[in-house]
């Protein structure tokens, strides 16, 4: 056999995508979370082991004997998805074994019942990349409100009626909490900017010690658009200010995707039933859509989000679909 | 050579004898000097494991399932309140058939609060899909933390070593630890075959709809019903290496003529033991120490059984509302005896009163009651109840 | 058998000594039990500590109701009447004081050591329990005082080590020795 050089664009062309999670499995269509959680485990690769918290993700995609997931995978509990990484860790680690850990959970397991496990394993230094899967309820349950959970979105805890305006607490600040744990590096992405999104999770895997990724994935059951619409609502979601995406490292804000094409936020919620309260023609739902529009406002400012230029539309995913799908540009 | 050794230092020697790779723990009396011995050998370097110092017990009962699954040895111990938080781990690591073994220093549970010793903690999670081994005495705790490894590993079932807090967890005696060539003989490398690995990767843990999971429960009830051989088998190899014998599923003492049983799990059993010494003048009785209670062993039970008329029953927990707890399985497990002596069910030692030898004669009388006592708290005293309870 | 019962407040290194006596005895062939009784409190709780030591092996884990001796490591424990139930009649009560037992009231076989003042003096500090240990032995002449010595070196190392050495040479001059060993023939032979 003769050497061969090849240009690294020539070999992405040709290199096959690592399917981490294959089809088959049984998501809603259009589900954010399966679509984030796609792209993550293409972005590892395969020499991770992956602890997944209870939701929609382990239960859509296993169910025995199937399963389908093609990385050494286990589900353990709601609330126990980081204290499972940590213990992976630390027996790869005695074992003298590379593999990346990956921890896996929706909001729940990562702001609410699984936040006292994640705290606990980025103190320790445990070296596990988490990712949150964020749509923003307890969406397997039933569509419940959680700590994610936006100001005035309507759950089937939260529900919007004569004296309520949907949730009446703010979504907990997890970037806050996140950034007081000084770990080495946390980002934010979203399944509208994939590329971003590999990237930060490339990133993140480099990285020797805890790292976090909160990956905005819009539910079309539980926030009431259509399947298709999922990546456009979730675009809408950063462009609003809504959804900040951003980078920390050990608490610092290093880097920020800008909105070039600034919309109000009344243009990313009246494009969800969750928040179609907010659009009743009484005073309290106009002050509530202020309330949100200053929320958004608000993140712009503090993590400097505006920026001016054409809008970076990613276009890696229709590239893909004109190559043929299976390989990388 | 025995040396002088408080039992939860001589407990954490022997857990790093089996070299352990991965130990997590959260402090709770009176498991608190097993895990801080523990921390020592590895802070000494005499000991090289990840110790991980979780935020909770439900994270220590999880960080050593995650640990396990990818392929270490991996141990834990608690107590009481921590043995409720973690419970729901406890069931998902047996359901799961990951090994791993657990101590449980026996305290009682809140409310109300209490720090000492009875054995409501591990009993409330005898369901929990885990073999359950009771130590008599220290030196008993040392050999079946060292049984309870390989058990574990072989059957591919969690192993919880329960031994009395404070009574035994606090207490110096004389003490002999094997060498480590001696639990290295005994003791195979950890290995587990579903190991988390990317070069063959499982899925562990998937969901299981209502046409598959009788059957996967069955089998673990089977399997756990079926570790009763590894149990004999660990005890009589370790018997044969160390010269301590400790009985397997049970062990009883006492004259053959004894017409008077009276069993026990736990510390209890040294103190009837002497107690029997020091009352030539009653009955002699047959001390029956149970040793494992999951799986329970009926057909030893029934066998250890022959001959008696009378079995005392003493527990070191009850269920309220109800009554006995070990009283009620052995009553079942007797039902089926064409000839089974009268069980009558006692409690003592509730929250960490004093169990003495005084408490010996008032067992004879219970076994010669007009009727079988159904259930009583045998050391309840009288003036500290309510007027209307005082009977 | 021989039943020791420690009395003290906690902090005063109760469950320590009766680890020491116990392995003190151990070392020296006996067969000892040491165990604590206390409540969830730390400094200053009332304490209890249980020894039982035998030349033949026993099996009991009970609490001492009645026992041969009693070390009291701060005598303002004895207004409690659970210091001193159930001693043995004849039994022995070693107390930390600079008092003599009759200034104490005490009409039991008793002995006062000024144990706080020794340690002071040698320790730096008022831990009583190893100059009470050290008047114990030397009283009842159950255990060598060297043993007592050997079994420090297992617990302390250092300038700890050579000041408690020092401070159970000089406590076990402070008291007559085997004047209570007429009680140990007694008990061991019970």
């Amino acid at each position: 056999m003769t050497a061969e050089t090849i240009s690294l664009a020539e070999l992405r062309k040709h290199q096959p995508r690592f399917t981490g999670l294959s089809p088959g499995h049984r998501a809603c269509q259009g589900c954010g979370e399966l679509l984030a959680a796609r792209l993550v485990t293409e972005a590892a690769g395969p020499d991770v082991v992956v602890a997944n918290s209870t939701g929609c993700l382990e239960v859509t995609t296993t169910s025995w004997p199937d399963s389908a997931w093609r990385v050494p995978w286990l589900h353990s509990l709601f609330e126990n998805g980081a204290a499972i990484a940590s213990g992976m860790e630390a027996a790869l680690k005695a074992q003298g074994r590379a593999s990346k850990v990956l921890a896996f959970a929706g909001d729940g397991g990562t702001f609410d019942i699984g936040f006292q496990a994640l705290s606990g394993m980025i103190e320790r230094g445990h070296n596990v990349l988490f990712v949150c899967y964020d749509n923003e309820a307890y969406m397997n349950t039933g569509v419940q409100r959680s700590g994610s959970t936006p100001v005035g979105a309507a759950t089937t805890t939260s529900p919007a009626g004569k004296e309520r305006l949907g949730k009446r607490h703010l979504k907990k600040d997890i970037l806050s909490i996140i950034a007081a744990h000084h770990m080495p590096y946390a980002a934010t992405a979203t399944v509208a900017y994939p590329a971003d999104l590999r990237h930060k999770v490339r990133r993140a895997i480099e990285v020797e010690g805890p790292t976090f990724l909160l990956v905005h994935s819009p539910c079309p059951q539980g926030w009431g658009h259509d399947g298709s619409r999922t990546v456009e609502v979730a675009r809408l979601g950063v462009q609003s200010g809504l959804v900040p995406l951003i980078e920390l490292e050990r608490g610092a804000v290093t880097g920020v995707m800008p909105i070039r094409e600034l919309r109000p936020v009344a243009d990313y919620l009246k494009a969800q039933a969750r928040f179609r309260h907010l659009f009743a023609d009484t005073a309290e739902a106009a002050r509530e859509l202020q309330h949100l529009q200053a929320l958004a406002e608000h993140n712009i400012e503090r993590y400097g989000l505006s920026a001016p230029g054409p809008e970076p539309r990613d276009t890696e995913g229709a590239d893909t679909v004109r190559r043929g799908g299976q390989h990388w540009a | 050579m025995p040396q002088a050794l408080e039992g939860s230092q001589a407990i954490a020697r022997a857990v790093a004898l089996c070299r352990p790779q991965v130990v997590s723990a959260y402090p709770i009396t009176p498991q608190t000097h097993i895990v801080e011995n523990i921390a020592k050998l590895v802070a000494d370097g005499q000991l090289e494991c990840e110790y991980v110092s979780v935020e909770s017990e439900h994270s220590a009962a999880s960080v050593v399932l995650g640990a396990a699954a990818a392929g270490s040895r991996a141990y834990t111990a608690s107590a009481s309140q921590g043995i409720l938080l973690m419970s729901e781990v406890l069931y998902d690591i047996s359901g799961l058939r990951v090994p791993m073994v657990l101590t449980c220093a026996n305290r009682a549970l809140s409310g109300p609060i209490s720090i000492w010793n009875d054995q409501s903690d591990s009993m409330a999670v005898r369901d929990a899909g885990w073999i359950q081994l009771y130590c008599t005495s220290n030196q008993e705790a040392v050999d079946t933390h060292i049984q309870a490894f390989r058990i574990a590993q072989e059957t591919e079932l969690p192993v919880m070593v329960c031994m009395d807090g404070f009574t035994l967890t606090h207490t110096m005696e004389p003490l002999d630890l094997p060498t480590q060539e001696e639990v290295d003989a005994f003791l195979p490398p950890f290995r587990f075959d579903r190991m988390l690995d990317p070069q063959a990767p499982v899925s562990i843990g998937t969901m299981v709809g209502p046409e598959a999971y009788s059957e996967l429960r069955y089998a673990n009830h089977h399997d756990l019903l079926g570790a009763a051989d590894n149990i004999l088998r660990a005890n009589a190899d370790w018997a044969e290496a160390s010269g301590r014998d400790w009985g397997g599923l049970l062990r009883t003492s006492g004259p053959a003529e004894a017409r008077i049983g009276l069993l026990g799990l736990g510390s209890l059993i040294g103190t009837l033991q002497d107690a029997a010494l020091a009352h030539p003048e009653l009955p002699p009785t047959r001390i029956m120490a149970l040793r494992a209670f999951r799986p329970f062993p009926i057909e030893a039970l029934q066998a250890a059984c022959e001959g008696l008329d009378e079995l005392v029953v003493i527990e070191r927990a009850f269920s309220p509302g109800f009554g006995a707890i070990v009283a009620a399985e052995v009553r079942a497990a007797l039902s089926e005896l064409p000839q089974a002596p009268r069980v009558h069910a006692v409690a003592v030692g509730l929250g960490g009163r004093d169990i003495g030898l005084s408490l010996y004669p008032r067992l004879i009388e219970v076994a010669h009651g007009e009727h079988a006592e159904r259930f009583r708290i045998l050391d309840l005293d009288p003036e500290r109840l309510p007027q209307e309870l005082r009977a | 058998m021989i039943e020791v019962r420690i009395h003290g407040r906690g902090g005063q290194g109760n469950v320590a000594a009766s680890y020491l006596l116990a392995g003190t005895a151990i070392d020296q062939g006996w067969h000892a039990l040491a165990f604590p009784a206390f409540g969830a409190e730390r400094r200053g709780a009332p304490v209890a500590a249980f020894v039982r030591m035998d030349r033949s092996p026993f099996s009991r884990r009970d609490q001492i109701a009645h026992p041969d001796y009693l070390i009291v490591q701060d005598e303002a424990l004895l207004h409690d009447a659970a210091t001193l139930a159930g001693l043995k009649p004849g039994g022995g009560v070693l107390v930390n004081s600079p008092r003599t037992p009759t200034e104490l009231g005490l009409d039991v076989k008793a002995y006062s050591l000024p144990a706080n003042a020794l340690a002071e003096k040698h320790l730096g500090r008022p831990v009583p329990n190893t100059a009470l240990l050290a008047a114990f032995i030397t009283l009842t002449g159950l255990l060598p005082l060297e043993a007592l010595s050997h079994e420090l070196g297992q617990r302390f190392k250092g300038a700890v080590l050579d000041k408690n050495r020092t401070l159970i040479a000089a406590a076990a001059e402070a008291v007559e020795a085997d004047i209570w060993n007429q009680e140990v023939a007694h008990a061991a032979g019970a």
